[in-house]
C-alpha cells in the first residue's frame, strides 16, 4: 500500500480528504482530460482538473469558495477516462464531506430522527444522512 | 594459514551511509587469516586500486577480499588489479555489501552487522580459493542481426564493412521496417525513403551480408562466440532467382480482400504482393491464407502470366542452421491497439486515424498518391485536430505508463507538413506536455507554433462526437480554464509505442530478459547500454525502448562496434570456474550429462589395473571449453564427485558456517 503524499499546507484537512477518497492526488499530471469530458462544466466556475491542482497545492479555501464541487453529479466519466487512474468523483465527494464536517454545524441531530421517521423513509437514507450531515 | 587482505569500500555514501565502515574494518582485522584490513572512499578508483596493489606486495598477500558493490559491477576490475600485483585473479573475492546490504537496509546498526557477516563469509570462501588458469575457445566470425529495420540494417552494414560476415533475418517479406512507411523525418524534413532505400540496397548487395526475409528464429543454443541458430524461412512461393520483380502478378491478382499491412489498412493488397515499391528483396510473396489457389484450388493467374516462370506453388518452408559468434537484436517496435479508447471513435469513424496512417496518407506512394484527403469522402479537410498521448503516460490498463518519446516531434512534423502543402488548413494540437529534447528538436516544435501558426492547446481531448460530416472534439485549455469544442474534419491520434508482442518469446530463446513493458533489458543502463546480461548478444534500436531515428542509428553502430570487438578475436578467454570430476568418487551414473544445458559432459572409459586384471569403468568427463560454470551438475551429482572450481562445496559450506557463527 502506497503512502499518500500530502502537501504541508492545510495538512490536516487534506489528510482527511485523502483518507475518505483513497486517491493519490500527486499522480495527476494535469492533462485535463477530466475537464474535457465533464458534462457539467457549463455550471462550474473552476474546472475539474483545477480542483485537483488546488488540492495538490493545498488551497482548500479556493475550492470551498467555488461552486464546482456542488455541481459535480458524480457521473464518473472523469474516473473512467483518467490516464492516471485518479477517481476525481471520489475526490469531489470527499471534499464535500470534509467541508460539511468542518463547517461547525450538524444538519441532522439524533433527537430529531424519530420525528422524521415514517413509512416511506428508507433506513438507508437515515444512515446516509448521519454519515453526511453529522459533525 | 593464508594471508588475506580485506578492503572495504565506502562507495561514497552508497555504503558508508548505512554501514559503519570503521566497525567493519575492525571486525575484519580480527578474523583469523586476515593480515590487513583497509578502507577507502572509492576502492575502484585509481587511488583505491593502487592501495590494493601496494598492500598485496608489502604484506605478501595471497588472498584478497573486496567489500564493495556487486561482483557484476567491478569483479573484473579488481581481478585485473590483483593480476597487476602478481596475484592470480581468481584469488580475489567480492563481498557485496552494497546491493545486498546498504541499499536494502535503512538501519545503520543492522546494516553494519550484516556487512560484517558478509565480509566474514567472503573471507571464508577466499581461503578456499585456488589459482585458476582460463582456457581458450574459438570464435565463429559471423554475426546474426535479428530484425531488418533501420537499426538492423545499420548494424549489419557496419559489421560487414569491418570485414565480417553478417546475416540479417527479418520476419516480414522485406527489410526496411517502420522507417519505410514514413514520409519525411524530423528535424530536417528530408525524405525518409531517400535516406533509407540506399541503405537497403547496400545491405542486399554487400558481399558480406546475407538476407533471410520472411524468416523467423526458431531455436538458439550455445554461448558467446559460438551460437547455433536454427531459422525457419517461410515459403514465398516465388523463386527468388528467377523473379525479376516486374510486379505483373501483384497487379493482376484477383484476391483483393486483405488489408495492406504497409499502408496501415488504408487500402487492400493482393494475395501475392510486394509490401512496397522499393522493397528489398524486390520479390513478391504469396499470402497462402488469402490466396485463392491455396485456399480453393482455383485461380493460378500469377503462374499463368509470369513472364519469368518464377511462381512455385510447391515451395516449402526451409530450415537453416548456422553458427554465429555474435547476435544483435534489432526487432523494433509496434503501435498499441486503440480498441479500448472508445471515446476517440477510432475504428468506428473513418476520419479518426493514427499518426502512422497519416504518414501513409501524405506519402506520394500512399493510397491517395500523396493528396491529403479524408478517408471518408476524399475531400480535403479544413480543420485537423492532433491528439497527443493516446495511451502514453497512461497508468491504466488501457495504455502504457511511459512516455513514447517521439510523438511530440512527429506531430509537430505533421502539422508543419500540412502547413507547407495546404496553408489554409487549420491545425490544432492537444497536448499534456511538449517533450522535444534533442538536437534542434525544440526549435523544430517552436517553428510549428511561431511560423506555421499551429494552435497548441494544453489539455487532453475528453471525447469526440460525430456530428454530420464533422467530428466535434470536446477538449479543454488547461492554461486558460476554458472548455473547447472544435468541429474538426479529421482527427489524428498519436498512439503509444510498445514492444513487439513476441519480444518476450524471442528473449526466452536467446536467454535475455525483458522489462515489465516487454522491452529488452540492457546490461547496465548507463555503462553498457547495448549489451545484455548474456555475453555475445547485443541490442539495437527501439526493441530496447522508445527511440527516434538518430538515436536508433547511433545505437545500431554501437552494437555493431561491440559485436566487432568480439568477432575480431581468434580466441576467447573462457571462464575457468568450470566443473571438475573426481574420478575416484564418480559412479558413472551420468545423470550430469542429461542435466547439462551446454552438452559439456560426456562419458569416458577408464582402464584400471586391479591386481593384474584390466577392468574398465565409466566416469563423467567435462569438456572445459563448453562448460559455462552454471553448477547444475554439481547439484545433481549424488556421490559428490562433481565440484565447481572457485565455488566448491567446501567453499560454499565455509561461507554458510561463517554467516551462522
Amino acid at each position: 500500500m502506497r503512502e499518500k503524499i500530502v502537501p504541508t499546507k492545510q495538512k490536516q484537512v487534506l489528510e482527511q480528504i485523502l483518507e475518505i477518497s483513497g486517491e493519490h492526488i500527486q499522480d495527476c499530471i494535469q492533462c485535463a482530460k477530466c475537464s474535457a469530458g465533464c458534462p457539467a462544466t457549463s455550471n462550474m466556475d473552476i474546472l475539474p482538473h483545477q480542483v485537483i491542482r488546488l488540492l495538490q497545492c493545498g488551497q482548500i479555501e479556493k475550492i470551498a469558495a467555488s461552486q464546482t464541487i456542488w455541481n459535480c453529479a458524480s457521473c464518473f466519466t472523469c474516473a473512467a477516462r483518467c490516464p492516471r487512474e485518479i477517481d476525481l468523483a471520489k475526490l469531489m465527494e470527499a471534499v464535500r464531506l470534509t467541508l460539511i464536517r468542518c463547517s461547525g454545524n450538524s444538519y441532522l441531530k439524533t433527537a430529531s430522527v424519530p420525528e422524521k421517521l415514517d413509512g416511506k423513509m428508507p433506513q438507508q437514507a437515515i444512515v446516509s444522512g448521519f454519515r453526511k450531515y453529522s459533525k | 594459514m593464508h594471508k588475506i587482505g580485506v578492503f572495504v569500500c565506502w562507495c561514497g555514501t552508497n555504503i558508508a551511509g548505512t554501514v559503519n565502515i570503521d566497525e567493519v574494518v575492525k571486525a575484519a582485522a580480527e578474523i583469523p587469516g586476515v593480515v590487513a584490513a583497509q578502507n577507502y572512499q572509492y576502492m575502484c578508483s585509481e587511488v583505491g586500486q593502487k592501495l590494493v596493489k601496494s598492500t598485496i606486495k608489502e604484506q605478501s598477500l595471497d588472498r584478497v577480499v573486496i567489500a564493495s558493490c556487486s561482483p557484476r559491477m567491478h569483479e573484473a576490475t579488481f581481478r585485473k588489479t590483483a593480476q597487476a600485483a602478481g596475484l592470480n585473479p581468481f584469488l580475489v573475492e567480492i563481498a557485496n555489501i552494497r546491493e545486498q546490504c546498504s541499499w536494502v537496509h535503512k538501519n545503520k546498526e543492522e546494516g553494519t552487522k550484516k556487512a560484517i557477516a558478509l565480509v566474514r563469509a567472503a573471507v571464508a570462501k577466499a581461503a578456499g580459493n585456488t589459482e585458476l588458469i582460463p582456457g581458450e575457445i574459438g570464435v565463429e566470425h559471423r554475426a546474426l542481426v535479428i530484425g531488418g529495420g533501420i537499426a538492423g540494417i545499420q548494424t549489419a552494414l557496419d559489421i560487414a564493412d569491418a570485414g565480417y560476415e553478417v546475416d540479417i533475418i527479418e520476419k516480414t517479406p522485406s527489410i526496411g521496417g517502420k522507417m519505410s512507411q514514413i514520409d519525411k523525418t524530423f528535424p530536417t524534413l528530408d525524405c525518409s525513403a531517400c535516406i533509407l532505400t540506399p541503405k537497403m540496397v547496400d545491405a542486399s548487395t554487400h558481399p558480406n551480408i546475407t538476407l533471410y526475409t520472411y524468416s523467423e528464429v526458431e531455436k538458439v543454443s550455445g554461448y558467446v562466440g559460438n551460437f547455433e541458430v536454427t531459422m525457419n524461412q517461410k515459403a514465398r512461393s516465388v523463386n527468388m532467382e528467377k523473379c525479376s520483380g516486374c510486379g505483373i502478378c501483384s497487379s493482376k491478382c484477383p484476391s483483393r480482400t486483405t488489408k495492406s499491412e504497409f499502408d496501415e489498412g488504408l487500402r487492400n493488397r493482393g494475395a501475392i504482393y510486394t509490401p512496397f515499391p522499393q522493397a528489398v528483396p524486390n520479390v513478391p510473396v504469396i499470402d497462402r491464407e488469402h490466396c485463392l489457389k491455396f485456399q480453393s484450388g482455383k485461380c493460378g493467374v500469377c503462374e499463368k502470366i509470369c513472364p519469368a516462370g518464377a511462381i512455385d506453388y510447391t515451395q516449402e518452408d526451409t530450415k537453416i542452421t548456422k553458427k554465429y559468434g555474435a547476435i544483435v537484436v534489432a526487432t523494433g517496435y509496434d503501435i498499441i491497439s486503440l480498441d479500448k479508447f472508445g471515446e476517440y471513435q477510432y475504428g468506428s469513424h473513418p476520419d479518426v486515424i493514427t499518426s502512422l496512417e497519416f504518414e501513409r496518407l501524405t506519402n506520394a506512394a500512399g493510397p491517395t498518391g500523396g493528396k491529403f484527403v479524408r478517408p471518408s469522402d476524399h475531400k480535403k479537410p479544413k480543420k485537423v485536430v492532433f491528439v497527443q498521448c493516446v495511451g502514453s503516460r497512461d497508468k491504466s490498463e488501457r495504455g502504457k505508463s511511459y512516455c513514447s518519446k517521439i510523438c511530440c516531434m512527429y506531430t509537430a512534423k505533421h502539422a508543419m507538413l500540412l502547413g507547407d502543402k495546404y496553408p489554409d488548413i487549420e491545425s490544432y494540437v492537444f497536448y499534456i506536455d511538449v517533450r522535444t529534447p534533442g538536437k534542434n528538436f525544440d526549435e523544430f516544435y517552436r517553428r510549428a507554433v511561431e511560423e506555421y501558426g499551429v494552435h497548441y492547446i494544453k489539455g487532453m481531448v475528453g471525447k469526440i462526437f460525430p456530428e454530420g460530416d464533422k467530428l466535434l472534439v470536446h477538449g479543454v485549455d488547461a492554461l486558460t480554464g476554458e472548455t473547447i469544442k472544435i468541429d474538426a474534419d479529421l482527427v489524428v491520434l498519436a498512439a503509444a509505442t510498445q514492444a513487439k508482442p513476441d519480444a518476450e518469446a524471442l528473449g526466452r530463446k536467446l536467454g535475455i530478459s525483458t522489462d515489465m513493458n516487454n522491452f529488452f533489458t540492457e546490461a547496465h543502463p548507463k555503462l553498457r547500454p547495448v549489451e545484455t546480461h548474456s555475453a555475445g548478444i547485443y541490442l539495437a534500436g527501439a526493441c530496447q525502448g522508445p527511440k527516434d531515428i538518430p538515436e536508433t542509428v547511433a545505437q545500431a553502430s554501437a552494437a555493431a562496434a561491440k559485436a566487432i570487438v568480439l568477432l575480431s578475436k581468434d580466441k576467447l578467454v573462457n571462464n575457468p570456474c568450470v566443473s571438475e570430476v573426481n574420478e575416484n568418487l564418480c559412479s558413472g551414473c551420468l545423470e550430469c550429462t542429461h542435466i547439462c544445458p551446454y552438452d559439456a559432459i560426456s562419458a569416458k572409459e577408464l582402464e584400471m589395473n586391479d591386481h593384474g586384471k584390466i577392468t574398465k569403468r565409466t566416469v563423467a568427463h567435462v569438456n572445459e571449453a563448453l562448460c559455462q560454470g552454471c553448477g547444475g551438475c554439481t547439484v545433481t551429482c549424488r556421490p559428490g564427485a562433481l565440484d565447481l572450481k572457485g565455488f566448491t562445496n567446501r567453499q560454499i559450506l565455509a561461507e554458510v558456517d561463517a554467516i551462522c557463527q
